[in-house]
């Protein structure tokens, strides 16, 4: 389990960051995206994927979270 | 000489990786790429933020220098103890030119170095007790000091002291903060997680302390962020903003001070110039009290135009009114400076070799000046960095990360570059080298190099440094061609 933070890009999509390695990231896909249902599994485009445990869509980002990693280390 | 096309700065790569042996060979390739504009992701050509290579000379600092040095250092009414033997903070002592506004040694400390000056029983016996009468020495000697940071050395970490505790009840005794850094030279590959070690403690121990105090706020109000005010560039920066109708409440951390950063929570937006060493701590705000924060980039008259448009942005028209007219006032300044230095600038090449945002931020004011960067890299960068300057530079711009004397030697020989733009620890190898150099780390006992003003004295800089008479007289005298030395003989100097 890791401390992580998703932000709000300019570019309007979503960025991961893992402050511990200093790792960011775009998301490229977040398997629940509903207002009731948020989370899940996070695709990032550096080829990791990391799962948060699903909550209600945060209000405000960015927000940090516990996240747990899917499978190997990326770079 | 012609810029090198893909091909020529591939086999450079490679002809320069030959001497290595294998092992070292197959990391340093990974660090040395051509840049190529059409990678959005950085980490796909190069690799950066790891380890240095064991017996190469490499040009980086340690996580104490980006703690002491770059983050805490430049707050100036703290006193910072350099806490260990004495040499780390002597010998870096002043050495990064923070300016800032006070009377040393009573109400700011900027320039002043504070050690423990560890002797060999205080690594045997401990050095908690040296600490614990040091800082009440320190009230004493400074009462006008706004409180202290512990800046530990490397054998504060390998022996275990509990700085921790110490700190805490000297911060009882004197109702001022004692902020511990644990910022060990050994933490991290670089000085960059000095920066993030930094970043944190100011997070956990100066954030959040005025919390709930009131505040005269105003819609306007900003915070620069990541400007260390070397040769006075927060203040060029400060007036623009200013100008523009804003009200710049901190400046971190160059000539700020610790009111300044307990103050910045209450901002509308944090203007993060130097994004390796203040992403952290923008970041916490944004989360913490809904803070935005931008990027932006003061260093030469296309940028700053770009940036102060992009920041009124964030306000109402009033603001967006005065920006445009804050960027009409320069403009003729402006044009009259690319006027003097770009036609004696123009075609010139440049090769850059900085910290952590140099490399990138500073091309557009080259650029300005009609000037090309043909070859640039950053001393502790991280991957995001790269990204950021990939389209910045152009299509097979050599790129290195951590490189290192050699490394750089060589290239400079072969790309041949007009100027060099690196460190202190660089500069006097190119100068023998015949190469035109500018500290571009200190701006060589020059500066601002930020906002309007800093642009007339960065044009004026790279003229001087290009054009000084001295390259001429590379070639000794009975080295001249034959028609000179069977002149009449002259008259001994
Ligand atoms: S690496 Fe350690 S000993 Fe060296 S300057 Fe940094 S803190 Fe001091």
């Amino acid at each position: 389990m890791a401390n992580i933070m998703i932000r709000q890009a300019d570019s309007g999509g979503l960025v991961f960051y893992l402050p511990k390695r200093d790792l960011e990231a775009s998301i490229e896909s977040i398997e629940f995206d509903s207002t009731a249902k948020w989370g899940g599994e996070l695709k990032l485009d550096n080829g990791g994927a990391y799962y948060i445990d699903p909550i209600a869509k945060p209000p405000r980002l960015p927000i940090s979270l516990r996240a747990r990693r899917l499978g190997a280390a990326e770079d | 000489m012609s810029t090198l096309s893909r091909e020529e700065t591939e086999a450079l790569i490679a002809e320069v990786l030959e001497v290595y042996p294998e092992k070292a060979r197959k990391d340093r390739a990974k660090h040395l790429a051509v840049n190529d504009q059409s990678i959005e992701q950085s980490k796909k050509c190069i690799t950066a933020n790891r380890k240095t290579l064991p017996g190469v000379m490499t040009v980086r600092g340690c996580a104490y220098a980006g703690s002491k040095g770059v983050v805490w250092g430049p707050i100036k009414d703290m006193i910072h103890v350099s806490h260990g033997p004495i040499g780390c903070g002597q010998y870096s002592r002043a050495g990064r030119r923070n300016y800032y506004v006070g009377t040393t040694g009573v109400d700011t400390f900027g320039t002043m170095n504070f050690t423990s000056d560890f002797q060999e029983k205080d690594i045997v016996f401990g050095g908690d007790k040296k600490l614990a009468k040091l800082l009440a020495e320190i009230e004493t000697l400074f009462p006008l000091s706004k409180g202290s940071s512990v800046q530990s050395e490397c054998p504060i970490g390998l022996i275990g002291d509990d700085i921790e505790s110490v700190a805490k009840k000297a911060s009882a005794a004197t109702g001022k903060p004692i902020v511990p850094v644990r910022c060990e030279g050994f933490r991290g590959v670089s000085q960059s997680l000095g920066h993030h070690i930094a970043n944190d403690t100011i997070r956990d121990w100066v954030m959040g302390k005025r919390d709930g105090q009131p505040f005269a706020a105003t819609p306007y109000d900003v915070a620069i962020i990541g400007d260390y005010n070397i040769g006075g560039d927060a203040w060029a920066s400060r007036i623009l903003l200013e100008e523009m109708g804003l009200r710049v409440v901190a400046q971190w951390s160059g000539d700020g001070t610790l009111a300044e950063m307990m103050n910045t929570p209450k901002v509308k937006l944090n203007l993060l110039h130097c994004y390796r060493s203040m992403n952290y701590i923008s970041r916490h705000m944004e989360e913490k009290y809904g803070i935005p924060w931008m990027e932006y980039n003061f260093f030469g008259p296309t940028k700053i135009i770009e940036s102060l448009r992009r920041i009124a942005g964030f306000f109402d028209d009033s603001i967006k009114e005065k920006c445009e007219a804050v960027i009409a006032r320069y403009q003729p300044m402006m044009d009259a400076i690319i006027g003097k230095y770009r036609p004696r600038l123009q075609g010139k090449k440049v090769m850059l070799y900085v910290g952590g945002l140099r490399p990138r931020h500073i091309i557009g004011a080259y650029e300005d000046l009609g000037m090309e960067v043909v070859g640039a890299g950053y001393e502790f960068g991280h991957n995001d960095d790269y990204d950021r300057s990939i389209k910045e530079m152009g299509n097979a711009t050599l790129i290195y990360d951590d490189a290192n004397g050699f490394e750089l030697e060589q290239f400079v020989k072969r790309i041949k570059p007009d100027m060099v733009g690196s460190g202190i620890k660089e500069k006097y190898i190119f100068q023998k080298m015949g190469i035109p150099f500018r500290q571009m780390h200190s701006w060589d006992y020059s500066g601002p190099y930020h906002g309007y003003d800093g642009f007339a004295i960065f044009a004026r800089d790279m003229d001087i440094a290009l054009s000084s008479p001295v390259w001429s007289k590379f070639v000794p005298p009975w080295k001249k061609s034959v028609p000179e030395a069977t002149q009449e003989p002259q008259e001994a100097a």
